[in-house]
């Protein structure tokens, strides 16, 4: 059996999966039930300054986008960070790791950008036992209009200068969570790596508003007729994470840094996508806030039978495995060609891939054949975009077949397996001026 | 028939006739209909389309269910089939566009068009909103003879174009067999009278009830007066079972008996016998046989000559009249009745068989205890209704023959409906078929030249 415990930047757990910092970590009643239903670690919600808490809305929170059949495909919230006292929650995170001395406990933390509020916050999580702590540098709602949040993990520079704090005044791992909103997410990332984390974690919730209440003609959620951007999270947001923490890993400036994946993790699989592009361990949020902490049990079973039937013992065998075939579009094979191909038996004929090509793409699928309805890729049209097979309601009822040793027929070029990238081709100016230089750097 | 002792009403407790008349399904909610409009695919050149008769856009209307606009939808199906609501009930949508939905073929279930196309024109009745007008009047006057499925699609669409349309009809109520040949169960809530009202109020047409062709008018009167006209006539008489059956009580068109109870207001005085058997395998036969169930018929049996398969009742009308407790017999005729005292006491079955093709007696006999009997076993056109024309239409196989336009023999007449040869004596056909002859009709007198053959 596949062993799913994890040493991530020194904090040991029994499993990659841990509570993001949220809701479900406001309390140790939710984080005694998480602990129970089987989850590796948690990521205590944000702690602010001693002082009078900071006030959430008492109307909605949340917005939501839906999907068929009421499905979430993505949540924003605007509440703010724990909006109870900071001797609480310090109380029940000693508690809750002296009951649970086995599970991670990561205390994400977000004072304002002054060294003196760090230093004096700090001793007082180290006490508690926490194994680490998270800098909750990615908020974008509330906290980064008052100089947090967002408003330091959008300066790289601010983001470097707390994390050298934070290395400075504690023994404690310290894990920096990025905002995604932001133009390269691997500035933040290098600024965070230069002022000593230990590890990041992204992504941070998306700026957003999910939608308007065309009744009222005021987006969603509203509170007393106004409404304000939200942060974005859930399974619509996993292909922006995924990009990102791809781009850390496999940047030289930052390839080898830890990182915990966050964003849209429903499942085993979206946690495996994760940890094959680099991340360590996954933080899961809106799927616990959608299905309850029962989830992690299909995460955990499924990620073993995966690595059981992979042949993988340990996790880090896997981890950042696909890394290495991220690449930038100008290294991609232009020589390599596919075609689209329809089984028959398998198609239903809606006919949704005729008209998706011969609306928008390559007028390269048939619709008739002898007057009957039939769906044929015509290999002379078809420059293999995917796009069929992506539309087709039936699973691998439209596969794309790489060609090899024969002509396209649609540009007459034999496919021979041979590479030829965009820094090499002929058509490209700069080749023409220059002839060529690089393939791919070395990692 | 009454006075037969075995023929009677209030065989139920009185308060059970409303829930046994309830309707079939119950409408679906705006949750399901969304859960269910989800499934479809937005196929292209949708199979279901081709095999709607009126030609629904029925990937727009259900696209439209999903995203909240339901009477955006019903207006979607409203102007290809006026009569989308009772089609929604009644069509054999598993025999039509159920049966081409591609979701058959992923997962052996179709999308539930029917009852998401009820829910859509459902909207529409509820919200009292009229979609369509009289249009600008062009100075024409059509006459439309029978106010069922055909002539009132007919005459709507015609109105809708500008004519003015006198409608004839020899009952005292409009909506043909949708108001009179469709088992309650289909049509609660006096619907089919408040989708006619519905269609009828868009002004420019005249509903002049109990006027029979061949009787009050002729079909010469009509050419004189009108500058074109739509016959929509349905069937006129039930086919005969050819046995003797001399003066019993207790043998009754089915078709009549469907009729009494569509029009009857309170079903408990409605006579029904204790033990009924129904000959024939249509639609029509498993509407009397079930409806005489929830009657409180004791026994009900529809006997057909011939196999499941080759039952005019779709599988799916099959199995409500078996779930509704009716016994169906296959292979036997009805060769002989009893009866004592002028009252039918049984009916005498020969067993069938198919040898070479050809439906033969096996030489075996068997008896059914019977105290009605309901024919089911089809209806015909009666031609004696066209009399006093000074010119003869065409018939085809004893009905009414029309070109795809529905235009007839006379240049001037048009007809569609049950009435007409090569139709499948479906309502959603009847629709197209006026709708069609309404098209026709329009392009003729606003002097269209078609274009040469395409």
């Amino acid at each position: 059996m596949a062993d799913l415990s994890v040493n991530f930047c020194g904090i040991k757990s029994p499993n990659p999966f841990w509570l993001a910092s949220a809701p479900p970590t406001d309390k140790a009643y939710n984080v005694e039930r998480a602990f129970r239903a089987g989850w590796g670690g948690v990521v205590w919600k944000t702690l602010g300054e001693e002082g009078p808490p900071v006030v959430n809305v008492s109307g909605p929170r949340y917005g939501v986008v839906h999907g068929p059949d009421r499905r979430v495909s993505a949540f924003n919230n605007i509440e703010l960070i724990t909006d109870r006292p900071l001797e609480v929650n310090l109380q029940e995170i000693t508690e809750m790791k002296r009951r649970w001395p086995d599970r991670a406990i990561v205390v994400s933390l977000m004072v304002p950008c002054e060294e003196e509020a760090w230093k004096r916050i700090l001793p007082r999580v180290e006490a508690t036992g926490a194994d680490g702590i998270e800098l909750n540098f990615g908020c974008p709602h509330g906290m980064s209009e008052r100089g947090m949040g967002a408003a330091v993990g959008q300066v790289p520079e601010y983001v470097e200068m707390v994390t050298r704090w934070c290395k400075t005044h504690s023994r404690m791992p310290v894990i920096v969570k990025l905002t995604p909103n932001i133009t390269d997410v691997r500035k933040p990332a290098e600024a965070a790596k230069r002022g000593g984390a230990d590890a990041v974690s992204l992504i941070n919730t998306i700026n957003s508003i999910v939608g308007v209440d065309l009744d009222l003609m005021i987006p969603r959620p509203h509170t007393d007729r106004k409404a304000t951007h939200g942060g974005m999270c859930g399974p619509a947001v996993k292909p922006i994470a995924l990009n990102m923490v791809a781009e850390i890993a496999r940047s030289p400036a930052t390839h080898g840094v830890p990182i915990s994946g966050i964003g849209g993790i429903e499942t085993w699989r979206d946690a495996a996508e994760f940890m094959a592009l680099g991340a360590g361990t996954v933080q899961v949020c809106t799927a616990a806030m959608v299905y309850g902490f029962k989830i992690v049990q299909e995460m955990i079973t499924g990620l073993e039978a995966f690595m059981d039937e992979r042949g993988y013992s340990k996790v880090s065998d896997f981890v950042g495995a696909a890394v290495p075939n991220v690449t930038d579009w100008q290294y991609l094979n232009l020589n390599y060609a596919v075609k689209a191909h329809i089984d028959q038996d398998l198609c239903i004929k809606c006919g949704r891939c005729h008209v998706a090509c011969e609306d928008t793409s390559h007028q390269a699928i048939t619709h008739l054949k002898d007057g009957v309805r039939h769906f044929e890729v015509i290999d002379e049209e078809c420059v293999g975009c995917n796009l069929c097979a992506s539309i087709c309601p039936i699973e691998n009822c439209i596969t794309m077949v790489p060609l090899m040793d024969e002509v396209d027929r649609r540009t007459g070029r034999l496919v021979d397996g041979s590479c030829l990238n965009w820094t090499q081709h002929p058509n490209n100016p700069q080749v023409a001026k220059k002839p060529l230089e690089p393939l791919e750097p070395a990692e | 028939m009454s006075s037969a002792p075995d023929i009677r009403g209030g065989r139920l407790p009185s308060g059970d006739y409303c829930n046994a008349f309830s309707d079939l399904h119950a409408p679906l909610d705006a949750h399901e209909a969304r859960v269910a409009a989800e499934r479809c695919l937005f196929c292209y050149d949708a199979p279901c389309v081709t095999a709607c008769p009126t030609s629904i856009d029925i990937p727009l209307f259900i696209r439209q269910i999903a995203t909240g606009n339901a009477t955006g939808a019903g207006k979607t199906i409203l102007d290809s089939n006026i009569f989308g609501g009772m089609c929604a009930r009644v069509c054999p949508t598993e025999t039509l566009c159920e049966q081409a939905c591609v979701r058959n073929e992923a997962e052996g279930k179709p999308v539930i068009i029917g009852q998401l196309q009820r829910h859509a024109t459902d909207a529409i009745m509820a919200s009292g909103r009229q979609l369509y007008k009289h249009g600008a009047p062009n100075g024409r006057r059509i006459a439309v003879v029978g106010a069922g499925p055909a002539g009132l699609s007919c005459a709507h669409k015609l109105a809708t174009l500008g004519y003015d349309v006198v409608v004839f009809d020899k009952r005292q109520k409009a909506g043909g067999l949708n108001e009179h040949g469709i088992a309650s169960y289909k049509s609660t809530n006096n619907f089919a009278q408040a989708e006619v009202d519905w269609i009828l109020s868009i002004g420019g047409i005249e509903l002049r009830c109990d006027q029979a062709l061949g009787h009050d008018f002729t079909l010469a009167d009509l050419r004189r007066d009108f500058d074109a006209v739509f016959l929509g006539l349905g069937l006129q008489a039930a086919n005969s079972l050819g046995i003797d059956a001399g003066e019993l009580r207790g043998i009754e068109d089915a078709v009549a008996f469907i009729e009494a109870l569509r029009q009857s207001a309170d079903l408990s005085k409605l006579p029904i016998g204790r033990r009924v058997v129904v000959i024939g395998g249509g639609m029509t036969a498993v509407d009397a046989a079930v409806q005489a169930k929830k009657l409180g018929a004791e026994e009900v049996t529809i006997v057909y000559r011939r196999g499941a398969e080759q039952m005019g009742a779709s599988r799916y009308e099959q199995e409500l009249a078996l779930t509704g407790g009716v016994v169906v017999r296959h292979w036997a005729r009805p060769v002989a009745v009893h009866g004592e005292s002028g009252v039918l006491r049984s009916v005498i079955f020969a067993a069938t068989a198919e040898r070479d093709g050809r439906l033969v007696d096996t030489g075996e006999t068997f008896e059914l205890q019977a105290d009605q009997l309901f024919k089911a076993i089809g209806q015909l056109f009666v031609p004696q209704v066209l009399e006093g024309s000074s010119e003869v239409l065409d018939l085809d196989r004893g009905r009414i023959a029309v070109d795809a336009d529905r235009r007839t023999s006379l240049p001037d007449v048009w007809a569609g409906g049950d009435c007409v040869a090569g139709g499948r004596d479906l309502t959603v056909v009847a629709v197209e078929d006026g709708k069609q002859a309404a098209l026709s009709i329009d392009r003729t007198l606003q002097g269209f030249v078609p274009m040469a053959a395409e």
